[in-house]
């Protein structure tokens, strides 16, 4: 990591501390582009984003041209308003059900599943997996879209078993959404889970074995002790992705019917770009923002504190 | 059962307790992963068959004439090469951006011991965790503020920048490992840093470098919200805003077109994926956050 002593020790010995305090401070030089792009595109908007939601900025009209500072009003109105609270509790839903249940066990079973299985199977069901994970996140939400439609091939299939569908993108928005983000998204844990199951000693595993631990036993309590900060920053990471998933609901739902599947990155959009109220979008974004920060400090809590 | 029984036969003559129990166990997992396995197919299976049934709807059905009707219709410069065209500039510019950044910033960090490093790498991995969708309307806004609507290199450099914090995280971890005895004897030949970067670290760690270029191309590639939102002119939309002009005035989808559109777009990336699973093993893209 860093220079031995010995050699920085000789290039500087020539040098008044200022001298080696301004060569040490333009060794960092490079990294500033970095800081350029980061401050101007990431920490500019964030900020603006903050300020933005306590005025009546819009897209359009005297309030385009010259925005009025409204104090809390914006996020008083997420209080009265009644989609907002709706909102809030069906990006949780969509967020519990579709990455800490549905990918993250999901993930975790193919990954097992893979320890116990032949070669060919696993690698086969990990390429059909991955597949749908690194496709272009339009198509993959036309597919879904097209999988549960009227015609689609989920009511094909009940079809088979006499069962009458539905159209679930109306009549269960929520369900069909999640389900799609299940698929599309647990590529990501079972390739983390692979990684750290591949870790897990074999010995450890096969002692208990001999002991008698019969197969959950095992898992509770041998295997997933060990591999508890992958699932933690598992955990945080798919967390994190899910809450910001924008184009597959779009697609599929746009949010409805009457706003039954609207999360917050819907809603942020629908407000700000469809009805023009970027004051209230960016009020929403900056709850969105906030909850995204409370969850990175504790995932870099989670790494500071795995690292010795 | 019986076909349990017969591959314990075929396993062993005498299958004992223990090696029948592994046996079923084998073959209990290698069905539910098959269950699994179809699940996940099935929803790729309409894309598969309607892009080679001209009359496709959203139903998944074995197509009547198949053909490559749809394919011909597709391959025209409006609907299929000028959006390949603008996919592959903004990707490119994205990854080419994000690379020159990320080997800047990753090489002080990676060499020179600093008090600076540790709080700037933590606030990076900070930095990955913003929901890049929710700075979206805000990001519009400050577009709006400074003209920046519709500017190709103005939405290249943001999307760099939201893949900028992992990539230099990755680009970090790759560079920690190219051993430093080289680059001490080129600087005691009194190479200054960014030759001794230039001549022996970058090419030491060109495969880590490619691994970062396609994650990030991976990225730009299939991110559809960015271009959306960032760019107005037909001419200037990739692939992923493109795909809506299947979509007629009226309701009218053109099923098949939109299947074989989807299909040649996808492709790109399933390839470069393949290239980089094969190179450094399937989990490339969690490299740089897992390790830490």
């Amino acid at each position: 990591m860093a220079v031995p002593d010995s050699l920085s020790r000789s290039s500087l010995r020539r040098r008044t501390p200022i001298q080696r305090t301004l060569r040490r401070r333009l060794r960092l030089l490079p990294v500033v582009p970095s800081i350029v792009l980061l401050g101007f595109f990431m920490l500019a908007p964030v900020a603006w984003s903050f300020y933005a939601s306590f005025t009546n900025a819009a897209l359009s009209g005297q309030a385009a041209l010259n925005p009025q500072w409204v104090g809390l009003d914006n996020y008083a109105r997420m209080l009265t308003d009644s989609v907002f609270p709706l909102s809030a509790w069906l990006t949780m839903v969509f967020v519990i059900a579709s990455a800490i249940l549905g990918q993250n066990a999901l993930g975790l079973g193919i990954a097992l599943l893979m320890t116990r299985s032949g070669g060919a199977t696993a690698s086969l069901v990990g390429t059909v997996v991955v597949a749908s994970w690194i496709l272009p996140e339009i198509v993959a939400a036309f597919a879904a879209y097209a999988y549960f439609s009227q015609d689609g091939t989920l009511n094909q299939l009940l079809g088979l078993f006499g069962v009458q569908g539905t159209n679930w993108l109306y009549a269960f928005p929520m369900a069909a959404v999640v389900l799609a983000n299940v698929w599309r998204g647990t590529a990501f844990s079972m390739l983390v889970y692979r990684a750290a199951l591949s870790q897990v000693p074999r010995d450890i595993s096969e002692a208990a074995l001999m002991d008698g631990a019969r197969g959950w036993q095992r898992l509770a309590f041998i295997t997933l002790p060990i591999i508890r900060g992958s699932i933690a920053t598992n955990l945080m990471l798919i967390t994190l992705q899910t809450l910001a998933v924008f184009t597959l609901i779009w697609v599929m739902t746009g949010g409805g019917p009457s706003n039954a599947s609207t999360t917050l990155p819907v809603l942020a959009y629908q407000e700000a770009f469809k009805l023009g109220d970027i004051g209230y979008g960016t009020a929403i974004a900056s709850v969105l923002i906030l909850i995204g920060m409370v969850f990175g400090a504790v995932y870099v809590r989670l790494i500071r504190g795995a690292k010795p | 059962m019986t076909s349990l029984r017969r591959a314990a036969l075929l396993a062993g003559k005498r299958p004992t307790a223990v090696g029948r129990g592994r046996l079923r166990v084998r073959l209990a997992a290698n069905a539910a992963l098959a269950v699994i396995g179809v699940c996940f197919v099935l929803p790729l299976a309409w894309l598969l068959l309607a892009s080679v049934d001209p009359h496709a709807g959203y139903e998944t059905r074995w197509p009547l004439s198949p053909s490559f009707a749809n394919f011909a219709a597709v391959l025209t410069p409006g609907l299929l090469f000028q959006p390949l065209a603008n996919s592959f500039l903004l990707s490119a510019g994205t990854a080419v951006v994000n690379l020159a950044a990320a080997v800047l910033a990753a090489y002080p960090l990676s060499r020179y011991q600093s008090r600076f490093n540790k709080p700037f790498l933590y606030a990076i991995l900070f930095g990955t965790s913003l929901p890049v969708t929710a700075i979206m309307v805000p990001v519009y806004g400050l577009f709006v503020q400074l003209q920046l609507l519709d500017s190709m290199p103005a939405t290249i450099f943001f999307m760099a920048t939201t893949t900028l914090p992992m990539a230099i995280w990755m680009t970090k971890n790759f560079m920690d490992s190219v051993p430093l005895e080289l680059e001490e004897a080129a600087w005691m030949d009194g190479a200054s840093g960014l030759a001794t970067l230039r001549r022996i670290v970058l090419p030491l760690m060109r495969q880590g470098l490619g691994v970062v270029f396609i994650f990030v191309f991976i990225q730009a590639w299939g991110n559809f919200f960015v271009p959306f939102i960032l760019l107005l002119s037909n001419s200037k939309q990739p692939a992923a805003v493109s795909v809506f002009s299947f979509f007629g005035q009226h309701g009218a989808i053109a099923y098949g077109e939109l299947a074989a559109f989807s299909i040649l777009y996808s492709v790109p990336v399933l390839i470069l994926y393949t290239v980089v699973a094969r190179g450094s093993g399937s989990a490339f893209a969690l490299s740089g956050a897992m390790k830490g």
